[in-house]
């Protein structure tokens, strides 16, 4: 029993891996193009049908680029520090059930690594780890351009954690479980069972939150390219650079795993439509990071603290005194 | 089997890393390696099944070394190794035997008493989160707002030393108005 629960799981994290990394080559591919669509460019087209190949050539580039580590840097932290976001990154998915559980040759397979009843905590705690990747490239990158972004990190970490978690405070309270799994089935009576519905404050502040802890572009203080050029990649070449990429792309997609489970229903009854259901979620978000990106300038980072302390942090505390009033 | 494997990994792992965090001269490396360690400690909660100690220890100590960083950055370059003062070695030996013999001495103490009792049993079908949401709100309810007054307090009084000038703005003062507060400090330290 143990050993086929060890090789099941150890099947799966494999899967995910793979998945996953695979996903955030192919998340760059989407981002060009989207991008390119919205400024009215072509993006890549070169390389393959559609530019599709594009994703391969990248790869094969950065894979092949020599791997320089600068003089004056602290060697052994700079090159761990992409691993970290990398890592944390897959980390945090451990406790995201990707799919309902279905059959396959008469195997009941649950498609998440392990069920923890504390998820939510989990999840958001190792995504808050993953910032540590930036912190440590950018102090031990010796530039003074890394140090502000790592500045900066250690400033939108400190700020946006608080966010998070109130806002996800008053959702966890009407459920009573910090388990995603509980969460969907609050949730899998159908549409008008949504926690969005009854939660839509959480949900907002929830999804403004998370462009922080991924570090996308009205937030994208951590590496803001027209300030401080690259901002913690500074110093990086090849796979190191890249690893932080993957990281970023794979935070981006388990992010919106998480707000489609918590707000949006998740998979549902658990039926192959609900599945389906579940993926076209977590494609809008996607979409809808990428969609910013295009749309939104960078805000200062005054005006990111303005925003956390003095507007979303009191507007998620007033939520959730009124929940607990309305749920007594 | 697995649990043993895990938790002799995961103790080597912490007393390396905690290890690292004392002996080195590199304020980077002392900071990463403390993170690392606190980090892996989570790893006995979960292995105890005490999921919900785990994940919180995870969130709070991640945070409190990540300020610990951001006062690093403030202080001192970090790129470079600190030289250490040696005080005097003596007093530093004597210090660090009576500190482990301490250390040794509360953890022994249960275990020579031989008088633990479980006051408070599981509860049957009860999670993890609510256990300790029972056992704070029962058995611990005094220290647990006593520990909450004690962070207002520390959180006031953190609000009323940041806070001096802050209805202050020189960004949105005019220049004229900028000079006359020039003026009138300089008045002040000639009258006192």
């Amino acid at each position: 029993m143990e050993t086929a629960y060890l090789i099941e799981t150890v099947i799966k994290i494999v899967v995910i891996l793979l998945i996953f990394s695979a996903l955030a080559g192919i998340g760059t591919y989407f981002e060009r193009k989207v991008l390119a669509f919205m400024q009215r460019r072509l993006g890549p087209v070169n390389v393959g049908p559609f530019g599709l190949l594009q994703v391969a050539a990248d790869g094969i580039k950065l894979f092949t680029k020599e791997d320089i580590v600068p003089t004056n840097v602290v060697a052994r932290i700079f090159k761990i520090a992409p691993v970290i976001t990398a890592a944390t990154a897959f980390m945090a998915a451990a406790a995201i059930p990707f799919l309902p559980s279905f059959t396959l040759f008469g195997y009941e397979v649950h498609p998440i690594v392990a069920d923890i009843n504390i998820g939510i905590l989990y999840i958001l705690g190792i995504m808050g780890v993953g910032l540590y990747g930036p912190l440590l490239g950018g102090m031990a990158s010796a530039n003074k351009f890394s140090l502000l972004s790592a500045a900066r990190g250690a400033a939108v970490f400190i700020s946006y954690e608080v966010v998070t978690g109130l806002s996800i405070l008053a959702p966890i309270m009407m459920v009573g479980s910090l388990s995603l799994i509980d969460f969907n089935e609050y949730q899998a009576g159908g549409f008008t069972t949504w926690i969005v519905w009854s939660q839509p404050v959480a949900f907002i502040l929830f999804w403004m939150a998370a462009f922080a802890e991924t570090g996308r572009t009205p937030f994208h203080l951590i590496a803001n390219d027209h300030e401080i050029i690259d901002g913690f990649g500074t110093e990086y070449s090849g796979m190191r650079w890249g690893l932080f990429f993957i990281g970023e792309y794979a935070n981006m997609f388990f992010i919106s795993f998480v707000i489609s489970i918590l707000f949006l229903g998740g998979y549902g009854d658990g039926s192959f439509l609900g599945a389906l259901g579940l993926l076209g979620k977590v494609a809008f978000f996607f979409f809808f990071f990428l969609w910013t990106r295009a749309a939104w300038p960078d805000v200062r980072p005054d005006q990111l603290m303005w925003l956390c302390w003095k507007v979303l942090m009191p507007i998620a505390m007033i939520n959730i005194v009124i929940t607990a009033i309305v749920m007594m | 089997m697995f649990e043993a494997i895990a938790f002799y990994l995961f103790a080597f792992l912490t007393i390396s890393m905690f290890y690292i965090a004392v002996t080195t001269s590199q304020a980077l490396y002392a900071l990463s390696a403390l993170a690392a360690g606190m980090i892996f400690i989570s790893a006995f909660f979960f292995i105890l099944g005490a999921d919900f100690l785990g994940a919180v220890q995870i969130v709070v100590y991640s945070g409190a070394v990540m300020a610990l960083y951001a006062f690093g950055m403030m202080f001192f370059d970090t790129t470079r190794e600190i030289k250490e003062k040696q005080g005097n070695k003596a007093i530093v030996l004597g210090l660090s035997i009576l500190s482990a013999i301490l250390v040794g001495a509360i953890v022994a103490a249960p275990i020579v008493g031989n008088n633990i009792e479980a006051l408070y049993p599981m509860v049957e079908g009860a999670g993890n989160t609510q256990e300790v949401g029972m056992v704070l709100f029962t058995k611990y309810l005094v220290p647990f707002e006593v520990a909450a007054v004690m962070l207002l307090v520390a959180m006031i009084a953190g609000i009323v030393l940041a806070g001096k000038k802050m209805d202050l703005s020189l960004t949105l003062m005019s220049e004229a108005e900028i000079l006359m507060m020039k003026e009138e400090d300089k008045n002040k330290k000639a009258l006192s």
